[in-house]
């Protein structure tokens, strides 16, 4: 009745209130949605296993050891000197993802490699010690990892991820 | 000619719910070509399998454990300690193959027959979505018993969305619900699997609204013309479904009796350990030409891409195809690369379960070339050039004729 009486105002007053409650209704319906999306977001507990150490003294040139971190392998590779210089004898700029051997090992600890143990593809285990730069070889697509688990062959797009870690002393380390 | 009848109680009943009349409707009143061949029997056989998946699924979930310490121990239970646990459980595994096999086989008759153009775009586009939550759902349910091809099948397919740029990573974070496959990740693929094959219900009951808005396409291609043209669907396609029911669940009970496992993996007998990859992991068969296609483009994301282009470029068929004439038994160079088409995508499925190396993968890159090939330049491109054979006038006279002395002959 009113809006009548106001003329054209009352067309405004209704636009404005038709936008108000939709914009109100809009945000209120985004904010309930989201807890039933977060929900599936990891949970506490699977946050709070966020670090392991390790004990590193027993691994021999040469040779690696697979540890578990947040449910994902991790390869810990002692390289030999061979292996080593193969990483660095590799031009930099033909990789596909091209990274120096310096940038995936802590400085003067060039013998230790820690990689997360898991495809850049589609997230299988890679093998160690196979492949044609005898890195690591991925079975399911056929990616090739040299021996600084850079992806030298095949559909992986990037190198193996180097997780966070340090050495807590010249036997421990932590990751994560 | 609508519903009638002169029992009290049903008319009672039907007054205030009309489920009786709407039956009545569908199954005597609705017209149906009468020249429907056995290529059409697939559709009614995949309501009876969702049926079965439905029934055997629910009777399944009284006895699994959704969890990763005893979800592989729960199915060896069912399988040895469950009365019949171990004929559900081949019912329900098997019964997933049978309903893929009956789809594919219900696709490619839409595919030879047309069923997909105007005005039943709409049929066709639900029966995509439809493929869409089938393939979740059978993904989901090879990820339950939690065997080493349940885990890295799982790892690689919820790995495809991190080939997405910047949101990849955060996805399948959130997919996982952690930081690999794990506990969270087998409980909510367990709901929703147990959810989806009721979304799937309501999309067929979809499916079924725009079919009858349409009426069903007929290996002629035209439409029904007069009452000389089309029978009921009872008695008549009530007799000839069964029949199909029949020879496919010889079919269904020679995997379930006697090869149980023979469309299964063997690698999915053991335990899943996030720690050691198979040598060889492949998906379940019916995912095969479409991994192939993933496997065949050496770029990740583009690999990506091309896997859900492949389903993708059935929505627009409708649009992509530019002939006019519907079945392929008028089309004849259609009909050839139909044909052609339908052996690419088994050449996919095959270079799919091999593994991507050497000549299998330069094969699999042809094919894959072929099958986007058929779909964005044949079919658009045949439309013009092809010259289609002339149509019959009506379905009554290329069913009838040399056949003058059946009572229906008299043409409306």
């Amino acid at each position: 009745m009113s809006a009548a009486s106001h003329g054209g105002d009352g067309g405004e007053r209704r636009d404005f209130l038709v936008i108000t409650a939709g914009a109100f209704v809009g945000v209120g319906a985004v904010g309930l949605v989201w807890p039933f999306v977060d929900q599936m977001n990891p949970s506490a507990d699977v946050l709070a296993l966020s670090s392991t150490e390790v004990d590193i003294s027993g691994i021999e040139p040469g040779q690696s050891v697979t540890i578990s971190w947040r449910g994902k392998p991790v390869f810990v590779r002692r390289r030999t000197e061979a292996e080593i210089d193969a990483a660095l004898a590799v031009d930099v700029d033909d990789l596909p993802d091209p990274q120096t051997d310096e940038e995936r090992h802590k400085a003067g600890k060039a013998e230790w490699l820690v990689v997360l143990g898991i495809c850049t593809h589609l997230g299988c285990v890679p093998l160690g010690y196979a492949g044609e730069y005898d890195g690591w070889f991925c079975p399911c697509h056929g990616s090739h990892y040299d021996t600084s688990g850079r992806i030298r062959k095949g559909p992986a797009p990037a190198n193996l991820e180097v997780p966070e870690y340090e050495f807590l002393t010249d036997t421990q380390i932590k990751i994560g | 000619m609508s519903f009638q009848t002169d029992n009290k109680l049903i008319k009672w009943f039907d007054d205030r719910l009309p489920l009786v009349s709407v039956m009545h409707h569908t199954f005597v009143q609705h017209p149906y070509p009468r020249n429907l061949n056995f290529a059409y029997q697939f559709g009614s056989i995949l309501g009876v399998m969702l049926t079965l998946q439905i029934v055997t699924g629910i009777v399944l979930a009284m006895h699994y454990t959704a969890h990763t310490s005893m979800a592989f121990d729960s199915v060896e239970h069912i399988m040895r300690d469950v009365n019949y646990g171990w004929l559900l459980r081949y019912m329900h595994a098997n019964g997933a193959s049978m309903f893929f096999i009956a789809v594919y086989l219900h696709m490619f008759r839409g595919l030879y027959y047309g069923s997909y153009k105007a005005p039943r775009e709409m049929i066709w586009m639900i029966g995509v979505v439809i493929l869409l939550v089938m393939m979740a759902t059978g993904f989901m349910g090879y990820v339950l018993p939690w065997g080493q091809m349940s885990f890295w099948g799982a790892t690689v397919i919820t790995n495809l969305f991190s080939a997405l740029p910047v949101v990849g990573d955060p996805i399948v974070t959130w997919l996982w619900g952690g930081f690999a496959v794990d506990n969270p990740t087998l409980n909510r693929f367990f709901s929703l699997h147990y959810l989806l094959p009721f979304v799937i219900f309501g999309l067929v009951f979809l499916h079924l609204v725009a079919l009858h808005q349409k009426g069903s396409t007929n290996p002629l291609g035209i439409e029904i013309k007069g009452p000389a043209d089309y029978i009921s669907f009872h008695p008549y396609f009530t007799v000839k479904d069964f029949f199909g029911f029949a020879a496919f669940g010889v079919l269904f009970a020679v995997f379930v009796f006697w090869f149980p496992n023979y469309l299964g993996h063997p690698d999915n007998y053991i335990p899943a350990d996030p720690l050691v990859t198979p040598a060889h992991i492949v998906p379940e068969w019916y995912f095969l030409p479409f991994y192939a296609i993933l496997r065949s483009v050496p770029d990740k994301l583009l690999g990506v891409l091309a896997m859900f282009a492949a389903i993708g470029v059935l929505f627009i068929l409708p649009w992509l195809d530019r002939s006019r004439v519907r079945s392929a038994a008028f089309r004849p160079q259609y009909k050839w690369f139909f044909w052609i088409f339908a052996l690419d995508c088994i050449v996919l499925g095959y270079a799919g379960s091999q593994p991507a190396e050497g000549p299998m993968l330069v094969v699999s890159q042809i094919a894959t070339f072929y099958y986007f090939f058929h779909f964005i330049f044949l079919m658009p491109v045949l439309g013009w050039f092809e010259r289609p054979k002339p149509l019959p006038t009506s379905i009554s006279e290329a069913v009838l004729a040399g056949k003058a002395s059946t009572s229906a002959g008299e043409n409306a």
